[in-house]
């Protein structure tokens, strides 16, 4: 579970303060599925940030499963960043020079796992990601679709509790981009938070819940029941 | 992490720059080359000057007539310093320790031999130098052991001498003028070679008394003592100086110890080695400085790595390591060839100067390679840390 209360992130530009996130307070219940949405500069990359505790937030607080991640040390939130949250970027953020299979198996690496057992686990993240015939190519190699599901796969490969994902597919042509949409909704049915900030509100309306920012504030947070739609849309 | 996966982390960053991470480690490489190289000639010469020494023994005591303070040689010019004699050879020669003594009187003079003639040294010796200098007889045989004041008038001829002189001939039995006096060849000596670019081989051994007249001398160049193994040198030469002093009634002379000779030489050599060493230091330094560089521009390019690699869960000391080992192991790996090529250096310039042997000592070569994988960890500490305290999300947005 995901608890924010009361963020606020100032950024000095000049002598100016800028207010990505004044006063934000959300709760996200496990396995919840979350599309943020709003303008550009509206702080929705500052807010996942913070929920992945990439960045402090100036104040407030933030617990996660229970835990005050904003009261620990850089060290201890590493640790439990490795285990609990998986990030998926717009712009990919493959290593370049690794193999599909590599750059997938790197979060296993780090944390020191060996190599038969990763063997194991990324080919089969490799096959329910459609891409066992794709392990041994680089990113360059690789289309934007399946580049970017190679970056869900690494996401998930520590079998994280909560997926943020910033404009996963903002850099995809259309089909990919809904491909793409699919494969994370797959990991929200079985279970995993997701959180994903996205421009295209075709997309967000897919979400059960959307949030929409405006100046570093939430302006909406509504529950959308699909029953309603099928009312409206006769 | 485990240290194979770092590793083949590591080289496949480095790999991916090939030709930069090459010229870096190059860089090291002839750091390191230079080091080994030239510490292991400085160890060769040095175990080859001490062995050129020791080859006439190690129980070697040397008087020679005058004072040496910490002034410099004082005395030896100066009239009342009392010439040192043969009798001061006969007499040492009774002391218990000492085993043999040689009266040394040394100049140059022609040597004519029909109608060949040469000038070499000349050296004033007596029966007992062979023994105490180990030379051996090649044909004939030494001096004998005429009463030092009146020995025969006979020599011994150094190789190259000999060479010059007689060619393929006999020599034995032969006579030959020293400075217009006359001599019979009794014996020839095997070729010594060279030390320290004197050439042993171009010289003739006379008795002692001749070369004093000869050469118009009062007083030995020198005399040589070898003393039993059983007594310390410092012990024989107190004795030494007791004996002389009395005879001289002052101590006007100088006694020089074979080890202490040892000694000066060895620290000489090893300033030198010392200090071709630093030489291949400071190529050592430009390694290092050319690794700072690549792993600056590294960190730069890796920038949006950095961050994304913090959002996998890596902490900033993991990345602090990672990019000092990646520093380490590129330095190592300039190091290791570094290694090849030194000890390959050294090896080719034995072969191709066999008078100048190299002597690669296992303790530089590791302490070498540690030399350089600390180059690498220093180099790499700012780019490590810039790397390390990255902002995550500045990182990523590099990209
Ligand atoms: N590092 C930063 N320095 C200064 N201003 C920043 C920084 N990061 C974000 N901002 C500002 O904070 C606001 C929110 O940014 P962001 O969260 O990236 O918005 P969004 O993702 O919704 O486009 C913007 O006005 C942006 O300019
Ligand atoms: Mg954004």
């Amino acid at each position: 579970m995901i608890h924010l209360q009361h963020i606020e992130r100032i950024f000095l530009v000049g002598d100016e303060e800028v207010h990505a996130l004044s006063d934000v307070s959300m709760t996200a219940a496990d396995g919840e599925y979350i599309a943020t949405m709003g303008p550009s500069g509206s702080g929705k990359s500052s807010l996942l940030n913070i929920m992945g505790f990439l960045d402090r937030p100036d104040s407030g607080s933030y617990e996660l499963d229970g835990i005050k991640v904003s009261e620990l040390e850089e060290q201890q939130q590493a640790e439990i960043r490795r285990h609990k949250i998986g990030f998926v970027f717009q712009f990919f953020h493959l290593v370049p020079r690794l193999t599909a299979f590599d750059n997938i198996a790197l979060p296993l690496m780090l944390s020191g796992m060996k190599q038969e057992e990763r063997q194991v686990r990324v080919n089969a993240a490799l096959a329910a990601f459609g891409l066992a015939n794709r392990a041994g190519h680089r990113p360059d190699q690789l289309s934007g679709g399946q580049r970017q599901r190679v970056a869900i796969a690494r996401a998930t490969i520590m079998q994280p509790s909560v997926i943020l994902a910033d404009e996963p597919t903002g850099n995809l042509d259309r089909s990919s981009g809904i491909e793409v949409a699919e494969i994370l909704e797959e990991l929200n049915h079985q279970g995993i938070t997701l959180i994903m900030v996205t421009h295209d509100p075709d997309l967000g309306r897919r979400a059960r819940r959307q949030i929409l920012m405006v100046d570093g504030r939430i302006e909406h947070d509504k529950l959308w029941y699909p029953e309603e739609t099928a009312h409206a849309d006769p | 992490m485990q240290v194979n996966d770092f590793l083949r982390y590591t080289i496949y960053g480095l790999r991916a720059q090939r030709l930069r991470s090459f010229l870096t480690a190059l860089g090291i490489g002839v750091g390191i080359g230079a080091v080994v190289l030239l510490t292991s000639l400085g160890e060769g010469l040095h175990h080859f000057v001490l062995a050129e020494f020791s080859q006439f023994g190690t129980n070697l005591i040397a008087i020679n007539p005058g004072k040496v303070t910490t002034h410099g040689i004082s005395g030896a010019l100066v009239s009342n310093v009392r010439p040192l004699t043969i009798e001061d050879t006969e007499n040492l020669k009774k002391l218990p320790q000492i085993l043999d003594a040689v009266s040394v009187v040394q100049g140059n003079a022609a040597i004519e031999a029909g109608s060949h003639q040469r000038r070499t040294t000349i050296y004033g010796v007596d029966a007992s130098a062979s023994r105490v200098w180990r030379f051996a007889v090649a044909a004939g045989r030494f001096l004998p052991d005429d009463p030092p004041r009146a020995a025969r008038s006979f020599t011994v001829l150094g190789s190259k001498v000999r060479q010059e002189l007689f060619g393929s001939t006999q020599a034995l039995g032969m006579r030959v003028r020293i400075g217009g006096e006359l001599f019979r060849v009794i014996g020839t000596m095997e070729s010594k070679g060279q030390l320290l670019g004197f050439d042993l081989d171009d010289a003739v051994y006379i008795p002692a008394s001749k070369a004093l007249a000869l050469f118009n001398r009062e007083s030995l160049m020198e005399i040589d003592l070898l003393h039993s193994t059983n007594s310390s040198s410092t012990v024989v030469a107190e004795q030494v100086r007791k004996v002389l002093a009395g005879r001289h009634g002052s101590e006007d002379f100088t006694i020089t110890t074979q080890e202490k000779m040892l000694d000066v030489l060895g620290g000489v050599l090893g300033t030198l080695t010392i200090a071709v060493g630093a030489l291949g230091g400071i190529s050592l330094l430009v390694g290092g400085v050319g690794i700072l560089t690549i792993m600056s521009i590294a960190v730069n390019e890796r920038t949006g790595e950095i961050g994304l690699l913090r959002a996998l869960g890596v902490g900033r000391n993991q990345i602090l390591a990672l990019f000092l080992g990646e520093a380490i192991v590129l330095a190592a790996i300039g190091g290791l060839a570094g290694l090849g090529l030194g000890i390959g250096g050294s090896w080719l310039v034995s072969l191709l100067v066999p008078a100048l042997p190299s002597h690669t000592s296992w303790g530089y070569v590791v302490s070498a390679e540690l030399l350089a994988a600390l180059v690498g960890l220093l180099a790499g500490v700012l780019p490590a840390r810039r790397a390390a305290r990255m902002h995550p999300v500045e990182a990523l947005r590099a990209e």
